[in-house]
């Protein structure tokens, strides 16, 4: 079984992003890069599945940029058996890599692609859609527990009033939630290791252009700086008077 | 010729957008997917599914698609099932789709929190139909209007999935994202039953919402659909009291759009002061008894 994890390369999601004065851009100097946390969490079920005793062939992959090498070899670190960087200095959108990843998905021959459900930099939470309704193949976005047994998926995901469970056969597409599980810790050695497995570089597949550009960043509005209260009276009088209790 | 359809899923949905629909300033027909009748806000033309449930999301894109051909933008509230159901429908339709719209610039041109709402986007999209799911706070409802001519319509398609072990809202309190209130709990509130009695407790005095951190969740204190922040439910309440929370760039970004933030905690230095309205420093367990005292009384 074929099982295809696209990860993003992504700014440390826990460091402070700030747009460029211009606007034009985001000021990446200094910031480490890591692997989208929810694409790690779906490699992880891919590793899992594997562990498990489903016979699995996991490959990773990125489109963009060359630096995405290092959040494949990571990848690879994790139990990935091979990466694939699909090479471009162009405008990419979700649905431009949507598209490519459908046209990988066909020529590998993929049984699952396991996702994460969206990217922590653009919060744009679309390709895993994109690319099922491109496919025609069933979805699951939002997973927190995945199975894989008899030609099928089963996949139990959070909704907005609680949780679900689909069942599809497979080929399907399936976005990883926090909640699937806690991704294994990788250590240096592990990523040096992971020198000696295959990473492909390749040229685009499609022509497909960017849809949704981003044109403009600059920082969100300030909140009006607040106060503290030293007692819960002085906070019940606070709240009647800007008339949010009664 | 620019044509807006509003994709509501329930009836408490059907008066969210009118705001949005205002600012993008285009004619407007709502569809409404659930049986009910919708609130007026001056759509040329209503659709009634009267669905009895909202089909797994490969169906109902595969139905959405077809009935939103003629649209020039589609465009639903910000929730999980809007996500999961309208980018399906983008990618059917060959279409662009802008997810989190908070301010409309133009037709084409919209403005979205990237980085969990640390920064804001300003997105152009090119010539294609354009799919949005819309964060309602950042808009100003006009005045209500009546709507247009409603018809009946029959949206199916067969599923590729089988659904099953659905689990619905325990039932009682406000749905988080509509609430005027929401008060929300943190891990220090130890277990279920302990955020239920405190947190619930304060909820149900003032008629609001429970809303919870990962962190709360994580560790089972809180059920999943509680969780409030970039990865959960993003929030608009009149008030949202924070008790126990420490305050995560990505907890805030649920929250920043309440209109008073109130924080209990006994940490003083913990970052939710820097962004509530009105901060407490306390023990929550001593503090929430009190307080719930006090609008009781």
């Amino acid at each position: 079984m074929n099982i295809l994890v696209p990860v993003k390369r992504v700014p440390d999601p826990y460091a402070k992003v700030k747009p460029l004065p211009d606007g034009s851009g985001l000021d990446t100097a200094g910031l480490k890069f890591e692997v989208n946390p929810f694409d790690e969490i779906a490699l992880e079920e891919a590793v899992r599945l594997r562990e498990k005793g489903l016979p699995a062939s996991i490959t990773a992959v990125s489109v963009g940029a060359a630096e995405c090498e290092e959040q494949l070899r990571k990848a690879l670190a994790m139990g990935a058996d091979q990466a694939i960087l699909v090479e471009t200095s162009d405008a990419l959108d979700s649905s431009v890599v949507a598209a490519e990843l459908a046209a990988l998905v066909l020529e590998l021959g993929i049984d699952l692609v396991l996702m994460g459900k969206q990217a922590t930099d653009d919060d744009a939470n679309q390709v895993a859609q994109l690319l099922a309704a491109k496919l025609d193949w069933p979805q699951a976005t939002f997973a927190s527990a995945v199975e894989v047994a008899d030609g099928r998926v089963v996949v139990k995901r959070e909704t907005d009033t609680g949780e679900e469970t689909l069942s599809m056969r497979l080929p399907a597409v399936v976005s990883a939630d926090l909640r699937l599980n806690e991704p294994r810790y990788i250590a240096l050695p592990g990523i040096i290791k992971a020198r000696s497995k295959p990473l492909e570089r390749r040229p685009r597949a499609t022509e497909a252009v960017a849809k949704v550009r981003v044109v403009f960043y600059e920082a969100p509005p300030a909140r009006e700086p607040g106060r503290k209260v030293s007692s819960v009276d002085e906070l019940v009088a606070a709240l009647k008077d800007r008339g949010v209790i009664a | 010729m620019s044509r807006l359809l509003i994709v509501a899923f329930d009836v408490a949905e059907s008066s969210s957008l009118a705001g949005f629909a205002d600012a993008l300033g285009i004619p407007f027909d709502l569809l409404l997917l659930s049986a009910g009748v919708p609130a007026p806000i001056g759509a040329e033309k209503v659709f009634l599914a009267g669905m009895p449930s909202i089909p797994v999301a490969d169906a109902m894109a595969k139905a959405l698609a077809r009935f939103a051909a003629p649209y020039t933008h589609v465009a639903a509230v910000s929730s999980m099932r809007s996500k999961d159901i309208l980018a399906r429908t983008a990618g059917v339709l060959d279409a662009a789709m802008v997810t989190d719209a908070v301010e409309v610039l133009g037709v084409r041109k919209f403005k979205r929190p990237v980085f969990a709402g640390t920064v804001m986007a300003t997105v152009e999209v090119a010539p294609s139909a354009i799919l949005l799911t819309v964060r309602p706070a950042g808009f100003e409802a006009p005045e209500p209007a009546p709507n247009g001519p409603a018809e009946n319509v029959v949206l199916d398609a067969d599923s590729m999935a089988e659904r099953s072990a659905v689990s619905a809202r325990s039932g009682g309190r406000p749905d988080l994202t509509q609430a005027k209130v929401i008060v929300s709990g943190g891990r220090p509130l130890k277990d279920a039953a302990t955020f239920e009695r405190v947190v619930g407790g304060l909820a149900d005095a003032l008629g609001g919402a429970v809303g919870a951190t990962r962190a709360a969740v994580d560790s089972g204190i809180a059920p999943n659909e509680l969780q409030v922040g970039q990865t959960g439910k993003i929030v608009a309440p009149d008030l949202y009291i924070a008790a126990g929370i420490s305050g995560s760039t990505q907890h805030m970004a649920g929250i920043k759009d309440s209109k008073v933030i109130v924080a209990i905690n006994k940490d003083p230095d913990a970052p939710i002061f820097e962004a509530a309205d009105l901060g407490l420093v306390a023990d929550l367990y001593e503090a929430i008894p009190e307080l719930l005292a006090k609008v009781k009384s």
